[in-house]
């Protein structure tokens, strides 16, 4: 329809008063870029009677070094200042790429990196309205034998089997990140493989926060911080498009040695995929050709692909031997 | 031959204010009182609509109107209605409301209850001929343009007779020949028999279909968005139900347009019929990018079968060519016969059987796109020359020289009747074209191998018939010496609206700076004038613009000879004056030749116009008559055979194999156009219609679901046109400038084998990094990349349509 629905519009300066209207309007939306949310509601699809803009808060803004030598990047950080981030460049360029490689230049502008790890799946059908398990219905769309699922999930399909649509999710998750999470009195801090959920955890949602949480903030730790990093995203486009899949690695050498590793698949499944398999393989090995073809071998056991998508496989396989390949 | 303006750089008069954004588009216009008009789409690929309940939307506050099919005129059984109570697509509107804001409008549409009926539906053409396929219209299945509404199934053997993946070939309603096909494929060293699926796509006009309209004084004002101001104004008129007289329409810039706004369309019309519920108040309609992807047409696609046979040497002795296409709701537009004549053109095979079919499905409407027809066969028909060419062990250059018509085309023919062509200069395209991108030595690195990625080269052509005639050219020459050239083209972005204008200046001897351009509506006195699409502009309208001045010349050295004496062969034009060619010290300006037009009144001033003229520039001249100088004229020159526009594209791609990405390195396009007018209008024509053969080749999806018949890539960001980093940087471009003479300066249109020569060489491309793989499929997009160099089968049944 491309007219958003009347709304009461909040704007806070500070997070108390952010949390106060949310415990005054337990439907309201929290708005952080708005590239999503302004997507859901010009549809009508998704129709909140308040809608809560944290970009007022101060506090939820900028990137800090961090006493481990890591980083704290506030939720309304855009992405655009993450990728051209002097510190986040030096300690994290892959998570400087995976900001980079986000949509357009102009989205990039405004769209946040809270608002990049929050965001919603893009399943076509889920978008459309479909009544479908994540929409409190009976039914996956996108999982049927017609169903046009090219873009979709090969891993821990639960009834539903959409995906994280976040470019930035696979480099956090990869750099052992931190969420900062504010519920009521207290500040969680829940770490990035807690914060994305599955469909077996709750099909209705991508994260964990729940209706009144703030995401303050991410705590990058500086464990990863200066290691050799890896990035890839492949997409149809080279700009505004969604990943049909990527790579975020961070490797620890020791000369020719890969001493620690850590590498996170993401568009694969519906929270960002972490190789275990690959990195149990290659802990303590050097890279050559045979162990490029192990990775590659390992990296996508147990995929059940659907009807349009076997080819996120060998994409998925290669992805994985290219972030090793790279620690030659 | 020298001109002073013709092959000269000049600034259109549009681009200041495109360029600081003052330009006002449709969905710019604002009137106090302005109603906003919201619509209400299908929920369903193919219903009934048994009730529509508008008790709630009419509470909602500032709630003024609504339309409902019942208010509206039908179409016949294959034509698209502006509302519909028995809507064949997913979108298709069946409710508009206006209200007081937008919001309102909105919010009262999301108040409809509709109670519709299913009724059953199909989006695979294949499905449709079945012998119980699913007709999409219910009373048939088959309809094109001059091809009535019929049902055609195909019998149960004809399916049974094809192998798996094999296109079946039954009955079709459109069949030529020419020449012995059985004796060519006898003849023939090698025959490449391949099926084959080009996808349909989107038109992503940057600019949706918004439109805004108001009456008064028995006039309908309507602003909107259309590639052809003059051409579009009867159809708009018979939409709203006037006669054209009585319908002012101002349509000054389009935002893209790609044929599917190449006349009037029928939403265009809705603020003109709510407007008229609402007494004449301003009604505007701002179309919402979805709904610009419900109802703003597409390319058709094709499901088809070719049979191909070739001497040793390459030449193309028999082409058997068969063609189902997707024509979506309505009989929409007959890319089937451009596909054949496409074929006939580029190849010129010695003997040929076409055979189509324009098949009906519950998807968007099929319009014009670029290329009708004559790009999906660039793309479907040049891998297989290459496959030839590699069987036959012949460079892929070659195999398109020997077929390829030149030297002006004298003995070329098009078509099933091989009707002449009026000039040709594909094979000089080719050879220019291939020394500028270096083919002989550059295409030997072919397969080269730098880490994952593959080198790959292209080359194809496209051709679009590109010349029309009969259409009027209006101008006049004010007292004060300024030349006025009417101009009713359309302003799509190609400025050929300047461009072809610039013919009369030149006839002339004008300088540009005392031209005015009166373009953009029909308040400013427009002529009949040929729409802006179909790559006929140039060739068309430089000879209306070219019979007028002539007229106006005429005029000029008649009055010179009245008010100098002697007879007008004793003069000629200099320097904006008639001068006595005898005498150059006697003359009299232009200003003062307008100013005895007026004393003269009758033809010299437009009070008296010719018969023959259409009776829009009658109206037009009608009202400018006794401002100056008038030359109006018909064009009547002579044009024997088809117009050919071609062009032939160069690519080098590479391909990585681990992650299926495309880059291309580099593309040059060389156009056989005729005299080039407006070089820097032709680069900007080159590039970008090549980019949009990129974005056609690699990029573009057009998704349903069958079991739901709704599309999938409604928003630009799912039907993936290419961006700006998709695309290289730079291309390199040229012409083969070689004069039509059946345009008085030797012009012709261009604009759209550019874009499939660029997908088509593309496309041979990315298949020659795969060693000649051949994925007879259109789009070739990243998970065929990835299966393909896996050794993985594809995920779709080889006919699959709408599902790229």
């Amino acid at each position: 329809m491309d007219v958003m629905h009347q709304f009461e519009l909040y704007q806070p300066s500070s997070i108390s008063d952010a949390q106060a209207i949310l415990r005054d309007n337990r439907d309201a939306w929290i708005i952080a870029g708005g590239k999503d949310s302004l997507d859901w509601f010009k549809t009508r699809v998704m129709q909140p009677p308040a809608v809560v803009d944290i970009s007022g808060i101060e506090e939820l803004h900028g990137i800090r070094e961090a006493d481990d030598g890591g980083l704290w990047i506030g939720a309304m950080t855009t992405l655009t200042e993450i990728a051209e981030d002097a510190m986040v460049n030096e300690k994290f360029p892959m998570l400087a790429k995976s900001a980079l490689v986000v949509a357009s230049p102009q989205i990039r502008n405004i769209a946040t990196i809270g608002g990049n790890v929050a965001q919603d799946t893009r399943c076509s059908y889920y978008r459309d309205g479909f009544p479908c398990y994540r929409a409190h219905g009976n039914t996956c769309y996108a999982n049927t034998p017609t169903a046009m699922n090219r873009e979709h999930a090969l891993f821990e399909v639960s009834r539903c089997v959409a995906i994280t649509p976040s470019d930035t999710a696979p480099a956090l998750q990869a750099l052992e990140a931190v969420f900062e999470v504010q519920r009521g009195n207290r500040t969680l801090e829940v770490p990035a493989a807690d914060f994305f959920i599955g469909p077996a955890i709750d099909i209705t949602r991508m994260t964990m926060l729940e209706r009144g949480d703030i995401l303050l903030g991410i705590k990058v730790p500086g464990k990863w911080a200066g290691s050799r990093q890896y990035y890839e995203k492949v997409a149809e486009r080279q700009s505004w498009d969604f990943a049909l899949g990527s790579i975020a690695m961070a490797a620890q050498m020791d000369g020719n040695t890969i001493a620690d590793i850590s590498i996170v698949c993401g568009a694969v499944q519906c929270t960002p995929r972490r190789l275990r398999d690959v990195e149990s393989l290659v802990q303590g090995e050097t890279v050559d050709e045979e162990l490029e073809e192990l990775v590659k071998r390992v990296a996508a056991r147990g995929a059940q692909p659907l009807n349009y998508n076997h080819f996120k496989i060998p994409l998925m396989e290669n992805l994985a031997m290219r972030a090793i390949r790279s620690l030659a | 031959m020298a001109y002073k303006l013709i092959g000269k750089n000049f600034t259109p008069p549009d681009i200041e204010a495109k360029v600081t954004g003052a330009a006002k588009f449709a969905e710019d216009f604002r009137a106090d009182g302005m109603a906003f008009i919201r619509i209400l789409g299908s929920p369903m690929p193919h219903g009934r609509v048994r009730s529509i309940d508008l008790s709630e939307a009419e509470k909602v506050p500032g709630f003024l109107a609504a339309l409902v099919p019942d208010d509206i005129k039908q179409p016949g059984p294959a034509g698209q209605a502006i509302l519909s109570g028995n809507p064949r697509f997913y979108g298709e509107p069946i409710v508009a409301i206006a209200a007081e804001t937008e919001q309102a409008a909105a919010d009262a549409i999301a108040k409809v209850r509709l109670d519709m009926e299913l009724l059953p539906f199909v989006v695979d053409p294949i499905e449709s001929l079945k012998p119980d396929g699913v007709n999409a219209l219910g009373d048939g299945n088959i309809a094109g343009r001059g091809i009535d509404l019929q049902e055609i199934k195909w019998s149960g053997r004809t399916f049974a007779l094809a192998d798996e993946g094999e296109m079946p070939r039954g009955e079709a309603v459109i069949e030529w020949a020419f020449g012995d096909l059985e004796q060519g494929f006898a003849n023939s060293a090698v025959i490449i028999e391949e099926s084959m699926v080009h996808a349909s796509c989107s038109h992503h006009a940057m600019e949706p279909r918004s439109a805004a309209a108001w009456w008064e004084n028995g006039k309908c004002h309507v602003w909107g968005s259309t590639q052809s101001t003059a051409f579009a104004q009867p159809g708009l008129a018979n939409l709203i139900g006037i006669p054209p007289s009585d319908l002012v329409f101002n349509a000054e810039y389009c935002g893209g347009g790609f044929g599917g706004k190449a006349g009037a369309y029928p939403l265009m019309a809705l603020p003109a019929l709510m407007s008229r519920k609402l007494g004449g108040r301003p009604c505007l309609y701002r179309a919402s990018r979805a709904e610009e992807y419900d109802n703003g047409y597409a390319r058709g696609g094709f499901q088809g079968w070719m049979k191909l046979g070739f001497r040793e040497d390459g030449r193309l002795l028999a082409a058997d060519v068969f063609a189902v296409q997707d024509q979506g709701t309505t009989a929409g537009f007959p890319d089937y016969n451009n596909l054949g004549s496409a074929i006939s053109i580029c190849f010129q095979p010695e003997a040929m059987h076409f055979r189509a079919l324009p098949v009906l499905t519950n998807t968007v409407p099929k319009g014009a796109q670029r290329g009708p027809g004559e790009n999906q066969a660039a793309n479907m028909i040049e891998p297989l020359l290459d496959k030839a060419a590699r069987e036959l062990g012949i460079d892929r250059l070659a195999i398109r020289t020997i077929n390829a018509p030149g030297g002006g085309g004298h003995d070329a023919t098009i078509g099933g009747d091989q009707g002449p062509v009026t000039s040709a200069y594909l094979l000089e395209a080719f050879e220019r074209g291939a020394e500028m991108f270096n083919w002989a030595e550059r295409s030997q690195q072919s397969g080269q191998r730098n880490g994952s990625k593959v080198k790959g080269f292209g080359v194809a052509s496209a051709y679009h018939s590109a010349g029309s005639n009969g259409f009027d050219g209006l101008l006049r020459i004010t007292p004060d010496g300024i030349l006025h050239i009417h101009t009713g083209v359309g302003n799509l972005g190609t400025y050929s609206y300047a461009s072809t204008s610039r013919t009369a200046a030149e006839v002339l001897g004008y300088d540009w700076d005392h031209v005015v351009l009166e373009y953009g509506g029909t308040a400013r006195n427009l002529p009949w004038n040929l729409g802006q699409f179909g790559s006929n502009t140039s060739f068309t309208m430089s000879r209306t613009n070219y019979v007028a001045a002539m007229d106006a010349k005429a005029k000029l050295l008649e009055i010179g000879a009245m008010m100098m004496g002697g007879e007008p062969d004793d003069y000629e034009l200099q320097n904006e004056r008639v001068v006595a060619k005898a005498d150059s010290s006697q003359s009299i300006s232009f200003g003062e030749a307008a100013a005895k037009a007026l004393e003269l009144g009758g033809r010299f001033d437009g009070s008296e116009v010719p018969e023959n003229l259409n009776p829009m520039t009658v109206q037009a001249a009608s009202a400018i008559a006794g401002t100056g100088l008038m030359g109006v004229a018909k064009d009547e020159m002579e044009r024997r055979g088809t117009v050919p526009a071609l062009c032939a594209g160069f690519a080098e791609v590479e391909v990585d194999v681990e992650t299926g990405r495309i880059e291309i390195i580099d593309y040059i396009g060389y156009a056989d156009c005729g005299t080039v007018v407006h070089p820097q209008g032709l680069a900007a024509q080159m590039r970008s219609g090549a980019i949009m053969g990129f974005s056609l080749a690699m990029f573009e999806r057009h998704v349903y679901d069958p079991a739901y018949g709704r599309p999938n890539a409604r928003g630009l960001y799912r039907a993936k046109p290419s961006g700006y980093l998709d695309v290289p940087a730079f291309q390199d471009w040229g012409a083969v400038d070689e004069v039509d003479f059946q345009n008085p300066q030797g012009m012709k249109g261009i604009g759209e084998p550019i874009q499939g020569a660029a997908s088509a060489a593309v496309i041979c491309a990315i298949s020659d990094a795969l060693g000649g793989h051949l994925f007879n499929r259109t789009p070739i997009v990243t998970d065929m990349i990835l299966n393909a160099a896996e050794g993985l089968p594809q995920s779709y049944n080889p006919l699959a349509t709408n599902t790229v």
